[in-house]
């Protein structure tokens, strides 16, 4: 009853709990590395995508770049601005999954800001990712819960999971409504800022976790500013089901000598990610 | 909230403390303004001249509603770490309007430190210029926001949000400026009220106005330059975004215009409609009706919504707005958003932005830092939308021309901004009835200009 109050406080029509995507994972704690599509280039990408099932990589985040990523530190808008430069766009992207989605055996995630996906329409964006078999989740970090209506209409009639995060910012009530909302898994933003590497975790995560725990059965992911296998092992011990590593990877990725050394890299760290994980 | 807010309460009668009152002159509004030895060309403005039309009232809907939407626009489509900062700011905004302290307060500083209310002045050069040749054409008026403390209409929008910050208790000030007008208005309030001050500016812009990034650092802000994306507006509003995401538990951002995420289209509007809560009152004193037309530049739309929103639903007085075209709008180098662009999200809120076939915000191009915006304010997508405001758009190049007319013709050099409205005026004056009365919003000045005028006049 206190979910339905507070959906329909935020203008939302109450919603029974959607079927969860981390749940149907072997692992205990799932992995889920971020990477930004078109950093240093695609083919790259469609390699690094490989690398990361291989390592035992629960899901994958990849990021859609864009010109304007304000909830985006340092490294992702530098991998959005060369993505950009070397002339990524939506299409080439979808071409690139189209190919190698059918050899991963894990799921795919998008993450994109609104815009792009107004552009085409919202109907029409969901089609064509379902079209390639990104029957996974999407995450869209500019829309809040009070705009997320039409994106989630339209997600599920599309098989779609619309991830919702919430952070340490967001009152107790409205965690609640999040959370109920959310389908896949709720996205726990570890930090008050944009995406980056952090020495530490927020210890505050742990308080968070316990918090929606008693909101929710839904799983939980853990995400930004993890870089380390510490961090990871942490999060785990607090009880996340997932654990997103973001800016580390697009890092290695991007900043390497060449793409043939940044995929080492990645498979280096993502192994020692992984070995940190019970 | 389906009404808008109004700072000022309705039922307060404005009373002898106001400046409006106090310096009312009343006197006789029959002397002839004519140059010395001239024949006069266009009949001067004449006090109650013209019928007094019974005002219509338009039903335009919420403005903005619960959600902060101005019909499909606006909303609030930031990353959740911000959506509670956004509520307390509304929450706080709304006592605030009604909180006789907090409005006396505002109307001192506005009074004594930014040196309100600014004058309606008749431009009579102007006007004579556009007297047609059978002796009948428009009264054009400047609304003076250029004389205002900071030389811009931009200082009404960051003392109203100094003061609501230090309500709330936040002593960390952050903005994002484009020309600079709005960081300097920002600075200027940061030191008037004791508060740590951090402006982000594109890189590209620091060098085009050079003496504002001065006047900033002087003024003791910190200025951090921009290097990601174009370097430009857009790319300056999304740091400050960052830093605020970041740093919100100690930070009030400043937003200059009346774009984002709502409450601020909403609020930045608010603090600037005393620009047209003035003009009706020196309207009606000086010739006792509203005006017929109103007309500003619109680069995210603050200053235009500061003179058109008091009049939004008076059916009578038509409203016009004017963008960049930069090189033209044909060729793809302006800042034309609500001329050439497609709705979508940027910042915060949904509006006509430009964008590429991709979904990606692309830079603009205009001679104005302060119009090189990609976006434009949800309330006009809104009017413009409902057919309610006119947009048009003029070119760097008939910008620089009306910088230069009114510079000779007025002895007012206004800035770039304002000179895109004063350019539209080549096109409208003569369409307009004998003694129609114009009133263009003289935004703000052209000093911070000069550098820039320079590599394009030869005088």
């Amino acid at each position: 009853m206190a979910f339905a109050l507070t959906s329909a406080f935020y203008g939302l029509p109450s919603k029974r709990a959607s079927v969860c995507a981390l749940s149907h994972l072997p692992s205990l704690v799932a992995l889920i590395p971020f990477i930004t599509a078109g950093d240093p280039d695609l083919t790259t990408t469609s390699k690094a995508l490989k690398v990361l099932d291989s390592c035992g990589s629960d899901l994958i985040e990849l990021g859609m770049p864009y010109s304007d990523p304000f909830l985006d530190g340092p490294v992702i808008q530098s991998a959005c601005m060369r993505a950009l430069a070397k002339g990524t766009n939506f299409d080439s992207v979808i071409s690139m999954l189209r190919e190698v989605v059918p050899e991963l055996s894990c799921p795919i995630a998008l993450f994109t800001y609104y815009n792009p996906i107004l552009k085409r329409g919202v109907e029409r964006f969901m089609t064509i990712i379902r079209d390639i078999g990104i029957h996974g989740s999407l995450v869209v970090p500019d829309v809040p819960l009070e705009e997320t209506e039409t994106l989630r209409s339209e997600a599920s009639r599309h098989g779609i999971e619309l991830v919702l995060l919430t952070t340490p910012t967001t009152p107790t009530e409205r965690m609640k409504a999040i959370a109920e909302a959310s389908e896949g898994f709720i996205y726990l933003v570890s930090s008050v800022g944009v995406t980056g590497a952090r020495a530490s975790v927020n210890p505050h995560v742990q308080s968070l976790l316990q918090d929606i725990r008693k909101a929710t059965s839904k799983p939980v992911a853990v995400g930004f500013g993890i870089s380390k296998p510490e961090h990871v092992q942490q999060i785990a011990e607090w009880g996340a089901d997932g654990v997103i590593v973001g800016s580390a990877m697009v890092r290695l990725l991007g900043e390497s000598t060449s793409p043939e050394e940044g995929l080492k890299e990645l498979e280096t760290f993502t192994k020692s990610l992984k070995a940190a994980l019970p | 909230m389906a009404t808008s807010i109004s700072l000022r309460n309705p039922n307060v009668s404005l009373g002898s403390s106001l400046p409006s009152a106090r310096f009312a002159s009343p006197r006789s509004s029959n002397v002839t303004l004519r140059v010395p030895g001239e024949p006069m060309a266009c009949p001067p403005p004449l006090a109650n001249a013209g019928p007094s039309a019974a005002v219509e009232t338009v039903s335009v809907g919420a403005r903005p509603d619960r959600f902060g939407r101005f019909g499909r626009f606006g909303g609030k489509y930031v990353p959740e770490t911000l959506m509670h900062a956004l509520s307390e700011l509304e929450i706080a905004f709304e006592t605030l309007s009604k909180d006789q302290e907090f409005q006396r307060e505002l109307d001192g500083i506005l009074r004594d430190y930014v040196g309100r209310e600014s004058p309606l002045y008749f431009a009579e050069r102007l006007t004579e210029y556009y007297c047609r040749a059978d002796g009948t054409g428009p009264h054009v008026y400047l609304k003076r926001e250029d004389l205002n403390h900071t030389g811009a209409h931009k200082i009404n929008n960051a003392v109203g949000q100094a003061l609501l910050a230090k309500r709330l208790g936040k002593k960390r000030i952050i903005a994002e400026t484009g020309a600079g007008q709005h960081g300097v208005a920002t600075a200027t309030v940061c030191a008037r009220f004791g508060l740590e001050c951090i402006i982000y500016m594109g890189a590209q812009d620091m060098e085009r106005q050079a003496l504002n990034v001065f006047r900033m650092r002087l003024l003791g802000a910190e200025v951090r330059a921009v290097h990601s994306g174009t370097k430009t507006l857009k790319d300056a509003t999304s740091e400050a975004i960052r830093d605020w995401v970041t740093n919100v538990e100690t930070t009030h951002y400043i937003l200059g215009s009346v774009a984002g995420p709502h409450p601020y289209p909403m609020m930045v509007r608010e603090f600037h409609t005393i620009i047209g809560k003035e003009t009706r009152r020196q309207a009606a004193q000086k010739w006792g009706r509203a005006p017929d037309v109103l007309v500003a530049c619109v680069g995210g739309g603050s200053n235009a919504m500061g003179l058109f929103s008091e009049f939004v639903n008076d059916k009578e007085v038509r409203l016009i707005g004017v963008e960049a075209a930069g090189h033209g709008i044909e060729s793809g180098k302006h800042a034309a958003t609500l001329t050439m662009g497609e709705v979508g999200v940027l910042h915060g809120a949904m509006s006509y932005l430009l964008q590429d076939d991709d979904g990606q915000i692309i830079e603009p191009h205009s001679i104005s830092a302060g119009l090189d915006y990609p976006g434009v304010g949800p309330e006009h997508s809104y009017l413009k939308d409902i057919g309610r405001a006119e947009y048009y758009s003029v070119t760097d190049e008939e910008a620089l021309d009306a910088f230069k007319q009114l510079s000779r013709l007025e002895g007012i050099i206004p800035a770039l901004e304002t000179s895109h409205a004063l350019a539209y005026l080549e096109k409208l004056c003569p369409t307009l009835p004998d003694g129609t009365k114009v009133v263009l919003n003289c935004s703000g000045r052209g000093d911070k200009d000069v550098q820039t005028a320079i590599k394009h006049l030869q005088l």
